[in-house]
């Protein structure tokens, strides 16, 4: 039984690692009043640009810093398309994701000359139980917590997020706070795709985000768009995949489609209010236009 | 304006970015320039290969396919072409695009039947080759395995190198073709070492290798020492997490042995895709195309459409002995290796010293 709670601990923390830096990310873009549907198309660039930069420097920190950058990237065209141009918040994100999938797939082949998947390049070796990324993320975690409600910038990326007049009026830049948030969402889903390329394996595959951007937000607004909510919430997305894989190790009669389908139907149950009602910034989604009155 | 044009701009790019993922299949043969000539004078040949969701890259299943395809293209001197699903919604289209294009189209998995049921339909008079399912149409030659009888003989060579007695086994997806496997290698197990227990796990999955290192970490911390893959691209993350762990993984399809950098691969149960793509263009060109459900090849260790592949001489000469006489046994009906779980229930182990 101990030994039972022993894998489940540790498969659980495996599992919600790579969805807790784009849950982070998508808290930090709305709660600055910017829905980023783009999370997932972001941790794919990030873990490609992980595998290419690893891969032509034999060095997974620098592939790690051009996760960051490329996700990075991928944010502020969401935020240029987003702030500057008012665009629809969920069609862009959508396009990002589009163009996230097809541009890697495009690299690949034009890089290592054929589709499908990259070489082994080199990674992060796990120190002790996790590799470095499942101590990142908790830290992350608490620096985040402290950002959004111990800080002044903190309070004015809250008060964008829910009144942008208000917070104008009162000689808050706006669009900047949203440019800085929306930037920071890619570079933590950056950091979110390197954990799966270059942290869990060593390598990139077409599709092997497989839906974790996606999850990722779910998890968001189950922990009610808060940075140590959401974390719980992979945590807990985390353990439902746990289950799964455990449960048929130990030969319980359950079905396997069941099973494979529990970490979707908890996201479900999670996002459909079950736990308490959710309520969002006020201003997620909405473009501000200062002219406006 | 400006901001307009701008605007339209980005979306231009946007939308032409959605054109850079179909750049994927090959370039077309130049000497075929797309025509389709079916006249016997002039034999130009065309085929090509529509693969799973595995895809090439997977350093097994659909690479092992794809070797073989390449092999008669290069002795017919025909550039075959190459269609990657990345999606199972990919496959009829995919099918009906390559037919098209090509006389002879070959889909390799099982995931492709029901596609491949209507697709053949469709066009009555291409040719197709179906790998790892067998479908009864004039115009479709299938080609299957007996998995269970390779699977069985490292089955024999987990169970005589474990020390846990915990031995694990990783499927990707839950499906007949996977259980040949999962089944074939309890039994050869349970015969060579009477007390080690198998842990099942399915990923539910072909393309994940996350998810592959996850279930091979859980299966480790459950004390098993050696993990037999059936889950294509997800193999890669269980021979990742052998070099981490320092346990023993067993390859599928392919000989495995050089995707561990430790040498932690200790055999490869080789399925021969590669056979069966070669044979099926074969008898295209040779027109003796065979099709419908009565003319199914079946490769087993008979045909040596399986075996044992050992690139990381890992085995001893002494456990390759006793995989021999298993072997002898299975070739000459002493053993007959079951093929579902239902037949493992019924299956008496079978010692041989």
């Amino acid at each position: 039984m101990l030994n039972l709670l022993n894998i489940l601990f540790f498969s659980t923390i495996r599992s919600a690692t790579p969805l807790i830096f784009p849950a982070l990310g998508g808290t930090f873009s709305e709660k600055s009043g910017v829905v980023n549907i783009g999370l997932d198309g972001m941790m794919t660039v990030g873990a490609f640009a992980a595998v290419l930069i690893s891969y032509k420097t034999e060095s997974p920190w620098l592939g790690f810093i051009g996760a960051m950058i490329a996700g990075g990237l991928f944010g502020l065209l969401l935020a240029f398309l987003s702030i500057y141009f008012k665009a629809n918040q969920v069609v862009v994100g959508t396009a990002i994701n589009i163009l996230a999938a097809s541009l890697t797939t495009f690299l690949l082949v034009e890089i290592w000359g054929k589709p499908g998947q990259t070489g082994n390049v080199r990674y992060f070796e796990p120190w002790g139980p996790f590799n470095m990324f499942t101590y990142l993320s908790l830290i992350l975690v608490a620096i985040s917590y402290f950002v959004l409600y111990k800080t002044a910038f903190g309070l004015r990326i809250r008060s964008v997020g829910e009144h942008p007049r208000a917070a104008d009026t009162l000689g808050v830049n706006v669009y900047l706070i949203r440019y800085i948030c929306v930037t920071l969402s890619g570079i933590l889903a950056g950091i979110g795709g390197a954990s799966l390329s270059i942290g869990s394996i060593s390598l990139f595959k077409e599709g092997m985000v497989a839906g974790r951007g996606f999850i990722a937000l779910a998890a968001m607004i189950f922990g009610k768009w808060h940075p140590i909510g959401a974390a719980l919430a992979c945590l807990f997305f985390g353990l439902a995949d746990a289950i799964q894989t455990i449960s048929m190790s130990f030969g319980w009669k359950v079905p396997k489609e069941f099973l494979f389908a529990l970490p979707y139907i908890m996201t479900m149950l999670a996002v459909s209010g079950i736990i308490g009602k959710s309520i969002a910034p006020a201003a997620s989604g909405t473009p501000y236009d200062k002219g406006e009155s | 304006m400006s901001k307009r044009f701008l605007c339209l701009l980005l979306a231009l790019v946007m939308v032409l970015a959605l054109f850079a993922g179909c750049t994927k299949p090959e370039t077309p043969d130049p000497e075929d320039e797309g025509e389709i000539s079916t006249e016997p004078e002039v034999p130009a040949y065309s085929f090509g290969m529509v693969t799973d969701v595995g895809g090439i890259g997977d350093k097994s299943f659909n690479d092992s396919a794809w070797a073989g395809i390449e092999k008669a293209g290069s002795e017919l001197g025909v550039e075959p072409k190459l269609l990657q699903s990345t999606k199972q919604d990919d496959y009829p289209p995919n099918l009906g695009n390559m037919a098209q294009s090509v006389d002879l189209t070959l889909a390799v998995g099982f995931l492709f039947e029901d596609a491949m049921n209507t697709t053949a339909d469709q066009y009555p008079d291409k040719y197709f080759g179906l790998i790892d399912e067998v479908v009864d149409k004039p115009n479709v030659m299938s080609v299957t395995f007996k998995e269970h009888e390779g699977s069985f003989l490292v089955g024999v060579i987990a169970g005589l190198t474990t020390k846990s007695n915990v031995i694990g086994f990783v499927g990707g997806m839950d499906f007949p073709v996977i259980n040949r496997f999962e089944a074939g290698f309890i039994a050869g197990v349970k015969s060579a070492n009477p007390k080690a227990k198998v842990i099942v796990n399915y990923t539910g999955a072909f393309d994940d290798p996350d998810k592959g290192k996850e279930v091979a970490l859980t299966q480790f911390q459950q004390k098993a020492d050696v993990i037999f893959h059936a889950s294509g691209a997800c193999g890669i993350g269980v021979i990742m997490a052998a070099d981490e762990k320092d346990f023993w993984a067993i390859g599928v399809d392919m000989d495995q042995a050089a995707e561990s950098t430790k040498n932690k691969v200790l055999c490869s149960m080789i399925k021969r895709v590669d056979v069966a793509t070669y044979t099926v263009i074969q008898s295209y060109v040779n027109n003796d195309f065979k099709g419908g459900a009565a003319n199914a090849l079946e490769l087993g260790l008979k045909e040596d459409g399986v075996g044992v592949g050992d690139g990381g001489n890992n085995v001893s000469a002494e456990l390759s002995a006793i995989a021999d006489k298993y072997k002898e046994a299975i070739n000459d009906g002493t053993i007959v290796v079951p093929s579902t779980r239902e037949e493992l229930e019924e299956f008496e182990p079978v010692e041989i010293e």
